[in-house]
């Protein structure tokens, strides 16, 4: 079974068409790194994967469920543009508050551990309010990673992240890859995700233009799927 | 409500945690009610914004009416402070997801949208009880009202009158969250529709206020109020999914 | 060819209404209240063109969660503008009517009272409609906000009700029935209010299926 199929979805603001006839497949333990230029939807994209909107037509399915199944959403984690914790509440009681949430056995055993492999435990009754931004953003890691999912979907993960976020989270990712997790990312910066991905798909304007694995080739020269299969 | 607690049977069918879906529903209520509430006692930011304008309005009323006049009128002033002071904690409940995007992972969160709304609407209940219950007393000292005739009447028509307001005020707090003139649009939208709980909240707090106990002439107003708080919560609970989700 | 029926309705409707104008102007005063109570054959009339949006307004939004079809969004705002739009010229005559008969323009009667409630309570979905940006929300938003509204419509009738049975009744409409003739002239007027609501509501729905086109003209624009 696949990790993620997206049949025949399509977009609509309004009757302007923001996804095509999207066809995207993902096989459990696949990294598909999804590219394109602002604009192209892979935000769209993402987040109606996501289930944080329905899509006007088409169907997709994470493991076998729609998006907005309960036992899909437990098997996915979503890093978005927000790092999707509250200011006023302190690093452990955040992620103790989505252990909750996720029905998690042991809250408060997960969020300790998670605030350890983020390097978080020493200001783990800090408030998020009065943390530095790579501090914020590996607590979003943590807060994504935080329930053990299945299906990683993260959205220009990069884009935002200090050094030392950035080495976070590629280890978890990495690890996450050696467990034989799914990962669907979104991004424009191509190296950093090149390196992880098993197989990428261009957007085009709201269409899927290339989709299939990631070769030798496209890591060597990040620019080569653009120029190949984009419009320039 | 039933059928939205039957959507999280398949969260009590994951081996590991095995829960009724009904406690499993009420659970995940409360957590989400206890994270608004918290978030809210860091800050006290909406609290005291409602605290400080309900006693404002108080003030103001206590110049432009006589006090026979405020007595006669009682549920009306009031229910006026609680409605206005009740929007600027409604305000607040959805914004409040909007800094860090935080609605997203409540959303991708295994919650149904209604244990959500449910309880998210249950920590703005106890915000504006909270005012309410500040209110009053200030009400009597000010205009010189011995309100506590008809006690424990008086306070089930303040909780389900509170209801209503927070019902609506939440439902639509999710609606005007990403829109223009988000601030102006809510009360613009739930007033109106809140005027027969208003309405029928005021008609029984002048009666109580003034002693007359909820008799046969007063009881269909308060049928009318229980009517209004059922039918908005169902509505609400159908409909929240689609508003957050499309 | 829908052109041709929607003005063939529109015409015929002007036709009728020329005509029950015409006849009504030579219709005899009545013995208590003089001529003005000759704005009972619009009155009435454009509360029922203005209920009968109000009705299409919600099925079409109802259809529009279900199915998800823009047309029926289109046909929400249509009948709703249209319909408000009655619901004013309904209010309107009434306060004329009212400041002839009663001496006062406004008085918190409970049919007044309601009228002006549902007023509000769609005019709060044209502003709803105004503020969300994006077309798929915001006719989501708009069918959610219609459903609340129209639920509150028979609260708001028996409570207004109740609220007035409390305090002293101001003057009814005067009682009485009507002439039979008179009867032919008041159901003309209704089908003729009713067609020429359905005219303007073909005319407000066509724009507004032009309108998202070109909303989604100028989001292609911008993406390339």
């Amino acid at each position: 079974m696949s990790a993620v199929a997206v049949e025949g979805v399509w977009k609509f603001y309004g009757d302007f068409p923001a996804l095509r006839d999207i066809h995207l497949d993902a096989a459990e333990g696949a990294a598909l790194a999804l590219i394109g230029r602002n604009g192209a939807g892979k935000t769209t994209l993402l987040r109606t994967i996501a289930g944080f909107s329905r899509p006007g037509r088409g169907s997709i399915k994470i493991f076998g469920d729609s998006p907005r199944e309960v036992a899909a959403r437990r098997r996915m984690g979503f890093i978005g543009h927000g790092i999707s914790v509250y200011d006023e509440l302190s690093a452990l009681e955040n992620l103790m508050l989505y252990g909750r949430l996720y029905g998690l056995p042991n809250p408060r055993q997960s969020a300790l551990e998670w605030l350890e492999r983020t390097g978080l435990e020493r200001v783990r009754d800090g408030l998020v309010r009065e943390f530095s931004r790579g501090m914020r953003q590996r607590l979003a890691v943590a807060r994504a990673f935080l329930h053990g999912p299945s299906l990683l979907l993260l959205d220009e993960p990069f884009t935002a992240l200090d050094d030392k976020a950035i080495a976070v989270l590629q280890r978890l990712l990495r690890e996450a890859q050696a467990e034989g997790k799914t990962i669907l990312m979104s991004t424009h910066q191509l190296r950093e995700a090149l390196e992880l991905a098993t197989h990428v798909a261009l957007l085009i304007r709201g269409k899927v233009v290339f989709h299939g694995p990631c070769t030798a080739e496209m890591v060597s020269d990040p620019g080569f799927v653009y120029a190949k299969y984009g419009e320039q | 409500m039933q059928s939205m607690a039957s959507s999280s049977v398949s969260v009590a069918a994951i081996p590991e945690r095995r829960r009724p879906a009904a406690i499993e529903f009420v659970r995940q209520i409360f957590v989400v009610m206890v994270k608004d509430l918290r978030a809210e006692f860091r800050t006290k930011e909406a609290i005291n914004a409602s605290l400080a304008f309900a006693l404002v309005i108080l003030l103001l009323f206590s110049f432009a009416f006589e006090e026979e006049t405020t007595r006669d009128i009682s549920g009306g002033l009031l229910w006026i402070v609680f409605a206005f002071a009740g929007t600027l904690i409604l305000n607040r409940s959805f914004a409040r997801e909007q800094p860090n995007d935080c609605l997203d992972a409540l959303i991708a969160a295994p919650v149904p949208a209604a244990a959500l709304f449910l309880g998210k609407a249950l920590a703005n209940y106890f915000l504006v009880l909270a005012v309410e219950l500040v209110s009053l007393p200030v009400f009597g000292i000010f205009h010189n009202v011995n309100w506590t005739r008809q006690f424990w009447q008086l306070m089930v028509v303040v909780a389900l009158g509170t209801w209503a307001l927070t019902v609506i005020g939440t439902i639509f707090s999710a609606l005007t969250v990403n829109i223009r003139l988000r601030e102006v649009m809510l009360p613009m939208l739930t007033y109106p529709i809140l005027i027969p709980a208003l309405l029928a909240a005021m008609m029984l707090t002048t009666d109580l206020v003034a002693g007359k106990p909820i008799g046969p002439d007063t009881v269909s107003w308060l049928k009318m109020l229980i009517g209004f708080d059922i039918i908005y919560t169902a509505v609400s609970v159908v409909l929240v999914e689609v508003i957050l989700v499309g | 060819m829908r052109d041709k029926i929607i003005y063939g309705i529109g015409i015929a409707a002007a036709a009728v209404i020329a005509w029950n104008l015409y006849a009504i102007w030579g219709l005899p005063d009545e013995v208590n209240q003089g001529s003005v109570y000759k704005i009972i054959f619009f009155h009435v009339p454009m509360w029922a063109a203005g209920g009968t949006g109000a009705v299409t307004s919600l099925v079409a939004s109802v259809l529009f969660l279900i199915t998800r079809k823009f047309k029926l969004d289109a046909l929400a705002v249509a009948s709703t503008e249209v319909g408000l739009a009655f619901l004013t010229i309904g209010l309107a005559t009434g306060s004329i009517w009212g400041r002839q008969i009663w001496g006062i323009w406004w008085t918190w009667d409970a049919r007044l009272t309601s009228a002006l409630i549902c007023w509000i309570l769609y005019a709060g979905y044209l502003m709803l409609r105004r503020a969300v940006e994006e077309p798929t929300q915001r006719a989501i938003f708009a069918a959610v906000y219609s459903i609340f509204a129209f639920i509150d419509v028979p609260i708001v009738f028996f409570s207004i009700k109740w609220w007035r049975t409390q305090h002293p009744q101001p003057v009814f409409w005067g009682g009485g029935s009507f002439p039979p003739d008179w009867t032919r002239h008041f159901l003309w007027n209704m089908a003729a209010m009713i067609a020429l609501g359905v005219v303007l509501t073909a005319v407000r729905y066509r724009q507004e299926e032009a309108q998202r086109e070109i909303d989604s003209l100028r989001r292609m624009a911008h993406a390339l």
